[in-house]
């Protein structure tokens, strides 16, 4: 049987479109709310990336940390991310889960309490932004045994050499970062560059489904209709941003820019 | 956990950059690893080339003014009584501080690579003012990240940045103090890092930076024990080394030579930012038994809450003001080789009262928290020891704090 993360691939293939990822904040702007952008955008996209937010983050841009910042703020804590999860996947329409944040989260949890909780609360796979490989090996083996997606990071200073061991240890799904940034950069390498980078990253290993994040929005999205799936970030937690400083709706508004978001590579 | 004798620290971790196999290593995100790794390689190769070891020697000689003195502080010994108390006045160094060791290094490093901009983070000011004294020495252009706290109370450190010809840049996330401005400072490095160097302040941060500022700051030591040598004949069989630690560049740079010595020969004290003497808040991981956790790329002992975020720290000395601390001096307190305790904020004034009264030396608010606990255990200490203290910073810096909190008259004749 498919783990959940590689039927929604297989779905969103069957449709001819790359599948949907979303990147929202765990307890952004609270844990009641977020929970309810979950429910809602599961409408629309994929997968759903949860990100938990970290203090001192070395790779966010201004939207996440702002949304990150706001969140913790709010009190939210790893249990409480758990609870998040756990109550988003009793609720219908639930899509993938992966956790991605920072490995002292992890690392002051217990790796192996960590991956115990995400098993219970149904956390599908997991991105760490700061453990690259080979420094990774050892977790992404213990998640593997528990039946969670590990998955590996690659970017455009990657070597061809790294790039190959790297995706032979890798689960079912890669990420390609797309440029050099932290997440919420202008896109500023042109589509046809990452789409070469892309396509080398399938020849290595086409059965791995590879997304392509940092850069990607209501913009830039269609010009990426033939990958297997695109990551929106930053460009929803600014949604958020807007709409809390307006006093309007973060549910509706973020539900209807993943709506339009599906749209433009459907 | 044990210190290997006969190796520079520096190159005791294992392969994936562990000091003791815990501390140190590489926790960065896939875009860091190939510029880590190229900075690896070049430096690997670089500190064994008599040539480049020659080139960094006459910039140290000729530019930054080595060797600083080693001075005897007579008044302050007769007045406390007890240890001999000297002082290694590394502020005499072109800047008026340590940092100018590291920065030079990393603008020769960034020169070879063919790198025409350097980017730096800065607490106090003094890794910022030094980089962009270097950066400008070597024709390179220059952003510093500095907290917005930070900017306002060391102002006169962002003014000679400034002068430099860097860009200053505010950082205004989280505590606004030097944690935030080296996350920016990775955060910037990550998006530029193929045209771009970067310079961490300290011996913090991913392995190699802790590894290149330590190679940097040795010089402190080297000096010192030249010095030590033309004084008394000898290495003295008892000495006290003080040293404020902050992330721990100049007290790593000031011990380094001694390492191999016994410890009751030569003995290694590292001294943290209490903060002030009410708040719970503070800057000594070390000293409060704070947990191992990762930050900036390294894992150490650091001060966080029990899921991971890390904590506010609070200190008078900004240079001092981090959450966490060198993988180095993590491995020097778990192999026992250096022992840590800290002064509050009312003792690092205290002290800074003390020594500008009986001798002409102005030690930043860093280094008076490592002379207010010299002072307190030079009285319990025999004739024949010799306590030295590194003032590795100039309290010209401080003079807007030192007013505030002391008036006038210490600051006038700065």
């Amino acid at each position: 049987m498919l783990n959940p993360i590689s039927l929604a691939f297989k779905k969103a293939k069957n449709e001819k479109r790359p599948a949907l990822l979303t990147y929202t904040v765990a307890g952004d702007s609270s844990k009641k709310q977020s929970l309810e952008i979950l429910k809602a955008i599961s409408n629309y996209a994929d997968i759903l990336e949860v990100g938990v937010p970290h203090n001192t983050p070395v790779a966010d841009g201004g939207q996440i940390q702002t949304s990150s910042y706001r969140a913790i703020k709010n009190g939210i804590k790893m249990n409480d991310i758990f609870k998040i999860v756990k109550d988003f996947k009793t609720s219908k329409n639930s899509k993938p889960i992966i956790l991605m944040g920072y490995y002292n989260m992890i690392f002051q949890y217990g790796e192996n309490n960590f991956l115990k909780k995400c098993k219970k609360s149904g956390v599908n796979g997991l991105i760490v932004v700061d453990l690259p490989w080979p420094e990774n090996k050892i977790f992404s083996k213990k998640c593997k045994k528990n039946s969670i997606n590990f998955i590996q990071l690659l970017s455009p200073t990657t070597s061809n050499e790294r790039l190959k061991s790297i995706t032979k240890d890798s689960h079912d799904m890669i990420y390609y970062i797309s440029m050099l940034s932290t997440t919420g950069g202008k896109l500023k390498v042109s589509p046809n560059k990452i789409l070469a980078n892309y396509n080398k990253i399938k020849k290595i290993n086409p059965n791995k489904n590879c997304v392509i994040g940092f850069g990607i929005t209501e913009k830039t999205i269609s010009n990426f209709k033939n990958t297997d799936g695109l990551v929106v970030g930053s460009q929803i937690c600014k949604e958020i941003t807007r709409c809390l400083n307006n006093r309007q709706n973060p549910v509706i508004n973020v539900s209807k820019m993943v709506s339009k978001l599906r749209k433009k590579i459907s | 956990m044990k210190l290997k004798k006969g190796i520079p620290v520096i190159d005791q971790g294992d392969k994936f950059g562990f000091w003791g196999g815990k501390f140190g290593g590489n926790f960065v995100p896939e875009t860091l690893k190939k510029p880590i790794e190229d900075l690896e390689i070049q430096f690997n190769k670089l500190k064994n080339d008599k040539k480049f070891i020659a080139e960094r020697d006459r910039y140290f000689k000729n530019w930054i003014g080595t060797p600083t003195r080693f001075i005897k502080l007579n008044n302050l010994t007769k007045q406390i009584g007890g240890a001999q108390i000297w002082s290694k006045v590394v502020s005499d160094a072109n800047g008026g501080a340590h940092k100018i060791y590291n920065a030079t290094v990393h603008c020769l490093l960034a020169k070879r690579s063919g790198k025409k901009v350097i980017i730096g983070d800065t607490g106090a000011g003094y890794a910022g003012k030094m980089l962009s004294m270097a950066a400008k020495k070597f024709g390179l252009k220059c952003k510093i990240f500095m907290g917005a706290k930070d900017i306002k109370r060391q102002q006169p450190n962002v003014k000679a940045m400034k002068k430099n010809g860097a860009d200053v840049i505010p950082v205004y996330s989280g505590s606004q103090t030097l944690v935030d401005a080296v996350s920016e400072c990775m955060r910037f490095w990550v998006a530029n890092c193929d045209t771009t160097a970067m310079c961490v302040g300290s011996t913090v941060g991913p392995a190699i930076f802790v590894r290149i500022c330590g190679w940097s700051t040795s010089q402190i030591s080297r000096e010192l024990k030249v010095q030590l040598i033309n004084e008394f004949g000898e290495v003295p069989k008892k000495i006290k080394l003080y040293n404020c630690v902050g992330g721990g560049s100049s007290s790593f740079g000031f011990w380094n030579e001694f390492m191999d010595y016994d410890k009751k020969q030569v003995e290694f004290i590292g001294v943290e930012a209490g903060g002030p003497a009410k708040s719970k808040r503070h800057a000594a991981p070390l000293t409060y038994g704070s947990k191992i956790g990762i930050l900036h790329g390294a894992a150490q002992y650091v001060n966080q809450d029990s899921d991971g975020q890390i904590e506010e720290t609070e200190s008078i000395s900004a240079g001092l003001d981090y959450p966490g601390i060198s993988p180095l001096h993590c491995f020097l307190k778990d192999t026992k080789r250096a022992r840590y305790t800290a002064a509050s904020d009312e003792e690092a004034l205290k002290a800074y009262q003390i020594v500008t009264k009986y001798e002409n030396l102005r030690p930043s608010l860093e280094p008076s928290h490592a002379f207010s606990v010299a002072i307190k255990e030079a009285k319990k200490f025999s004739k024949n020891t010799i306590v030295i203290i590194n003032s590795c910073g100039d309290a010209y810096k401080d003079r807007g704090i030192l007013e505030k909190k002391l008036g006038k008259k210490y600051v006038k004749s700065n």
